[in-house]
C-alpha cells in the first residue's frame, strides 16, 4: 500500500479531518456562546439605556466579527472535506446525512449570514428594533445550526430508522428517528452548555484581567466580570450533570467507549472500582499505575454497590477504541468541569463577601481558566470521537472502509498544507483578537461602523446621522 | 427520471448559478485589487461587498451540501477527482473571507498590504481553481462501478486552464459592474475602464470555451450542431451576442449605472443555460446521469418540504439585506 512517513491514505485522511474540525470547532464554541451575549448586551442596552451594555456591545461585536469570519471559512473547508476525504462514506450515508446539513445549510447558515451584516453595520440604518431583530437573528441562528450539525453527529454515534439498499446507501425510512435519534438531545444539551460555559469563561477571564491592571473603576469591565459569574456558577453545576446524564444514555448504546473512558480492561463480578487515574497498556489489556476508589463507580452508573460489569477483556480487539487517547481525554475535560464548578463557587463566594472586584486570587484564576473551556470542548470531542472508533456509523460502517480512493501523498500534501495555513492565517486572528481584548472597553467605544473598522454604505440622510452620533 | 430528481436538479442548479453571481463579483472585486493601488479606493471596494459577501458565499455551501444531499453519488465522485483544485479554492477562501476583517485590524502598513494581498491571491485563486473545476467537469471523468478512476492530474488540461481564466475575467467583469453601480467621480470613471477591458475578456473567453466545448464529446457536438436540435439552441449564441452589443454601449455611454451589471447578470445566465444544455442529463459528463445519482425519494421528498418554504423566505432577507445597504457609497464616512 502506498504510505507516507508509514502512514496510510485512511490515517492520514482521519488526521486532517480531526485536524480541520478541531480547528473549526474552536470558533463555533466562541462564538455560539458570544451571539447569545451580544444579544443579550444589545436587549439591555435598548430597554436601560445605560451606556455601559453598549459600549461593551462595541467591545466584543469587534471580536465576534473575527471569530464568526475564522468559522465559517474553516466551515466551508468542513462541508466538502466529506466528499473530498470520504467518499465512499458519502455516497452511503448522503441520503440520510446530506438531507440534515442542506436543513443546516437553509435554517442556520443562510440566517446567520444574511443578518450578519445589519448586526455588525446596519445599527444606524436600519433603527434600533430592527437591528435588535438582526442580532437575536444571528444568535439565534448559531443555535440552530449546532441542532443540526449535532443531529448529523449523533446519528453516526445512534444510527436508526433506516434502511439499507442494494448498492449499500442508508436510506431513510423514519425521519424522526434519524432527527431525534437517542445520543442526540444529550449531545445538543452539553455541546451547547459547553459553548456557553467556553464564554463565560473569556469574558470572565478579559473582565479580569482587566482587574488586575486597576481598572476596577471601569464600570464595563465589572459588568462583564459579573455577568460572566453568575453564567459560570449556573452552567457550570448544570454541565456536569448533563454530561454526567450523556454518559449514562452512551453506556446504553455504546458501551465500549465507555469502557475505554473509564478504563474498565477487566470484568468486574462484584462491584465496579472507579479508577481515577492508571497508564492504560491497551496490548497487555491491564491498567497500569491505578489509583481507583472501589465499588463506588456501579452508583455513578446508576446500578447497584455490588453491580457486576463486562471489561474491556469480553471485547474484540478489533472493536476497541484507541483506549488511552480516550481515558486521558475524557479525564481532561471531567477535571476541567470539576474546576469549572469550583470557580463558580468562588465566584458567588466573593460576591456574598462582597468583594467581588478586589479578590485578586479569583481573578488571577479566571485569567487562568479563560481558554479552559476551549480545551474542555477539544477534550470532550476526542472523547466522544476517539470512542467510537473503529466505527464511523457505529455498528455499521467502518473507517477504514469510509475513505476516498485518493493515494497517500494526496491526503499528505493537502494536510500539510492545512497545518500550515490554520497555524498562520488563525494565529493572526486570535492575535487580532487579542489585542482587541487587551484593550479597556472605553465610553467612546467603536463598534464595528467606525474607524478602523470596515465602514459600509453612507448613513444618508441627516436624520440618520444624528442617531448615529447618539449611538442608538 | 422522476419529477422529484428533476425539481432537485433545477434547484441545484439554481443554487449555483445564485452563487456564481453573487460570489462572483465580491470575488471580481479582489481581482480587480491590483489595478487600484491606493488605500482609500481598496477600503470603499471592499466596504461596498463587507454586509454581503458572508450571504454570497452561503450559496457555495448549498451548491456542496445540496449535491451531497440530492446526488450523493455525484459529490463522492466529483469530489475526489477534483480534489487538488477543491482544496486549492477552500484554502484561497480561507484567505480572502479573513481579509475582510483582518485587513482592518492591521495596524502597520505592511500588514495591511499583506491582508491587501491574501485578499488578491485569494480571490483570483479561488476563481480560478472554479474555472478549472468547470472545465474539469465539462470535459468528462472517468468513472468506474461508484467511484473516481481516472489520474490525479486528470483535471489539468489546456481545455481547463482556459475556463478557469475565463472564469477568472469574468468574475472580475461582475466585480466592475458592481463597483460601477456603487462607486461615484473619478474612482467610477477607473471602474468603467477596467470593465470595458474586463468584458472584452470575458467575451473572448466566453467564445472560446463556447467552441471547444462541442469538439470534447460528441453528445456535446450532436447537442449544439445536430438536426433539429441547432434550432432550438442557435437562440443561445445570438442572444449572447445581442447582449455583448448592449453591454458595450451601455458601458461607453453615462447614466444608467445600473445596466451594466444587470446586462452582465443576463450574460452569465446564458452561459449557464448553454452548459445545461450540454450537460443534460448528466451530472457527470458522460458518465453519471442524474437520475443514477439521486439519493432516494424519500430523502428528496424530505429536502423538498424545507426548501419550498424555505428559499423563498431567504431570498426574501437576503434582498431586504441587499436593500439596506443600496445606494452609492459614501466615500466621506470611511475615513474620518
Ligand atoms: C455545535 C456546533 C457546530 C459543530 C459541531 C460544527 N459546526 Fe460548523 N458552524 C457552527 C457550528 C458548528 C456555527 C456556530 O454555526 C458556525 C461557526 C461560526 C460561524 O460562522 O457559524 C459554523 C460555520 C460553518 C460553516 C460556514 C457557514 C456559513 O457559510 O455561514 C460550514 C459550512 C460549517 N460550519 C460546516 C460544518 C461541518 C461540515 C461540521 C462537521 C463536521 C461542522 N460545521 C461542525
Ligand atoms: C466540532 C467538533 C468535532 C471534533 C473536535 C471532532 C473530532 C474528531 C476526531 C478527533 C476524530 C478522529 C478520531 C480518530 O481518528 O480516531 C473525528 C472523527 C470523525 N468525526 Fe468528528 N469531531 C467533531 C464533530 C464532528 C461532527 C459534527 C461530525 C459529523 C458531521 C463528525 C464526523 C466525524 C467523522 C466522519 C469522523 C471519522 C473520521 C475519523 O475517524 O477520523 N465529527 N472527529
Ligand atoms: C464533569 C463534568 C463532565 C462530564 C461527566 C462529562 C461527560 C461527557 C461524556 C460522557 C461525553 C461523551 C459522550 C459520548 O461520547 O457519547 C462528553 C462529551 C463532550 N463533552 Fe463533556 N462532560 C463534562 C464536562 C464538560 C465540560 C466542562 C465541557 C466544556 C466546556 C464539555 C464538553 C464536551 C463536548 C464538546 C463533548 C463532545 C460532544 C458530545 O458528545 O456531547 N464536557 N462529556
Amino acid at each position: 500500500m502506498e504510505t507516507f512517513l508509514g502512514m496510510d491514505a485512511v490515517l492520514l485522511a482521519r488526521i486532517q479531518f480531526a485536524f480541520t474540525v478541531a480547528f473549526h470547532f474552536i470558533f463555533p464554541a466562541f462564538s455560539i456562546g458570544l451571539a447569545s451575549y451580544l444579544a443579550v448586551l444589545n436587549g439591555l442596552w435598548l430597554w436601560t439605556k445605560d451606556e455601559v451594555y453598549l459600549r461593551l456591545f462595541r467591545f466584543w461585536v469587534k471580536i465576534f466579527a473575527i471569530s464568526f469570519a475564522m468559522g465559517v471559512v474553516s466551515g466551508i473547508v468542513m462541508s466538502y472535506q466529506f466528499g473530498t476525504n470520504w467518499s465512499v462514506f458519502s455516497d452511503r450515508t448522503g441520503p440520510v446525512l446530506g438531507p440534515l446539513m442542506a436543513y443546516e445549510v437553509l435554517t442556520a447558515f443562510f440566517l446567520e449570514a444574511g443578518f450578519l451584516g445589519i448586526m455588525l453595520f446596519g445599527r444606524s440604518r436600519v433603527g434600533p428594533g430592527l437591528h435588535m431583530f438582526a442580532t437575536a437573528m444571528v444568535a439565534v441562528g448559531t443555535a440552530i445550526s449546532a441542532t443540526w450539525i449535532l443531529s448529523v453527529n449523533s446519528w453516526m454515534h445512534t444510527p436508526q430508522g433506516y434502511s439499507i439498499n442494494d448498492v449499500g446507501q442508508f436510506v431513510p425510512e423514519d425521519w424522526w428517528a434519524i432527527v431525534f435519534n437517542p445520543s442526540f438531545p444529550y449531545r445538543l444539551a452539553h455541546t451547547l452548555t459547553a459553548a456557553y460555559l467556553t464564554t463565560a469563561f473569556i469574558v470572565g477571564g478579559v473582565g479580569a484581567w482587566h482587574l488586575l491592571r486597576g481598572r476596577s473603576r471601569n464600570p464595563a469591565v465589572r459588568t462583564m466580570v459579573s455577568m460572566a459569574l453568575w453564567m459560570i456558577a449556573v452552567t457550570a453545576p448544570l454541565q456536569i450533570v448533563l454530561g454526567h446524564e450523556h454518559g449514562l444514555n452512551t453506556y446504553e448504546y455504546q458501551p465500549t467507549k465507555v469502557l475505554a473512558m473509564e478504563g474498565h480492561f477487566e470484568s468486574h463480578e462484584d462491584g465496579i472500582p472507579l479508577i481515577l487515574f492508571g497508564i492504560p497498556d491497551q496490548e497487555a489489556g491491564v491498567m497500569r499505575y491505578e489509583v481507583s476508589i472501589p465499588r463506588i463507580g456501579g452508583p455513578i452508573l446508576e446500578k447497584g454497590w455490588d453491580a457486576q460489569m463486562d471489561g474491556l477483556d469480553t471485547v474484540p480487539d478489533e472493536l476497541e477504541p484507541p483506549v488511552g487517547i480516550v481515558f486521558f481525554a475524557f479525564r481532561i475535560m471531567v477535571g476541567i468541569g470539576f474546576l469549572m464548578l469550583g470557580l463558580g463557587l468562588w465566584g458567588l463566594w466573593a460576591r456574598w463577601r462582597g468583594h467581588l472586584y478586589e479578590a485578586r486570587w479569583l481573578h488571577r484564576a479566571q485569567v487562568l481558566m479563560a481558554p479552559s473551556g476551549l480545551v474542555a470542548v477539544i477534550a470532550g470531542w476526542i472523547t466522544t470521537e476517539v470512542g467510537r472508533q473503529p466505527y464511523v456509523v457505529y455498528g455499521e460502517m467502518l473507517t477504514a472502509e469510509a475513505a476516498s480512493p485518493l493515494g497517500a501523498q494526496a491526503v499528505a500534501a493537502s494536510l500539510v498544507a492545512f497545518v500550515v495555513i490554520y497555524f498562520l492565517v488563525f494565529g493572526a486572528g486570535v492575535l487580532y483578537i487579542l489585542k482587541l481584548m487587551s484593550h479597556e472597553p472605553k465610553p467612546d467605544e467603536k463598534g464595528e461602523s467606525a474607524e478602523p473598522g470596515p465602514i459600509r454604505t453612507a448613513g444618508t440622510t441627516p436624520a440618520q446621522q444624528t442617531r448615529k452620533v447618539q449611538g442608538a | 427520471m422522476t419529477d422529484l430528481t428533476m425539481i432537485w436538479a433545477l434547484i441545484l442548479a439554481f443554487a449555483v448559478f445564485v452563487y456564481v453571481v453573487l460570489d462572483g463579483f465580491d470575488l471580481g472585486i479582489g481581482i480587480l485589487y491590483p489595478f487600484f493601488p491606493e488605500k482609500k479606493d481598496r477600503d470603499i471596494m471592499m466596504n461596498s461587498v463587507a454586509p454581503v459577501w458572508d450571504g454570497n458565499e452561503t450559496w457555495l455551501v448549498l451548491g456542496g451540501g445540496g449535491l451531497f444531499a440530492a446526488f450523493p453519488l455525484a459529490y463522492s465522485i466529483i469530489l475526489p477527482a477534483l480534489y487538488p483544485p477543491i482544496i486549492a479554492m477552500l484554502l484561497a477562501l480561507i484567505f480572502r473571507g479573513v481579509a475582510f476583517e483582518f485587513r482592518w485590524r492591521a495596524e502597520t502598513a505592511i500588514g495591511r498590504k499583506a491582508w491587501d494581498g491574501a485578499f488578491i491571491a485569494g480571490s483570483v485563486v479561488a476563481a480560478f481553481a472554479q474555472g478549472i473545476a468547470l472545465g474539469a467537469l465539462l470535459q468528462g471523468i472517468e468513472v468506474e462501478g461508484r467511484a473516481y478512476a481516472g489520474g490525479w492530474w486528470d483535471w489539468l488540461t489546456p481545455f481547463t486552464v482556459l475556463s478557469g481564466v475565463a472564469v477568472v475575467a469574468g468574475y472580475g467583469f461582475l466585480g466592475a459592474c458592481w463597483l460601477n453601480l456603487k462607486l461615484e467621480g473619478e474612482v467610477q470613471a477607473h471602474v468603467r475602464r477596467r470593465a470595458r477591458a474586463f468584458g472584452i475578456a470575458t467575451v473572448a473567453g466566453i467564445v472560446a470555451v463556447s467552441l471547444a466545448t462541442p469538439f470534447l464529446e460528441p453528445v456535446y457536438f450532436s447537442r449544439w450542431f445536430g438536426w433539429p436540435e441547432i434550432l432550438w439552441v442557435s437562440p443561445v449564441p445570438v442572444a449572447v451576442a445581442l447582449l455583448t452589443l448592449g453591454l458595450g454601449w451601455s458601458l461607453v455611454t453615462d447614466g444608467r449605472d445600473w445596466l451594466p451589471f444587470v446586462l452582465a447578470l443576463a450574460l452569465f445566465g446564458l452561459c449557464f443555460v448553454g452548459l445545461g444544455v450540454s450537460m443534460w442529463p448528466y451530472v457527470i459528463p458522460p458518465s453519471v446521469t442524474l437520475a443514477e445519482a439521486a439519493a432516494p425519494e424519500s430523502s428528496q421528498m424530505f429536502m423538498l418540504v424545507g426548501a419550498a418554504v424555505l428559499i423563498p423566505i431567504i431570498l426574501a432577507y437576503t434582498a431586504y439585506a441587499y436593500w439596506v445597504f443600496r445606494g452609492k457609497m459614501d466615500p466621506e464616512e470611511g475615513y474620518h
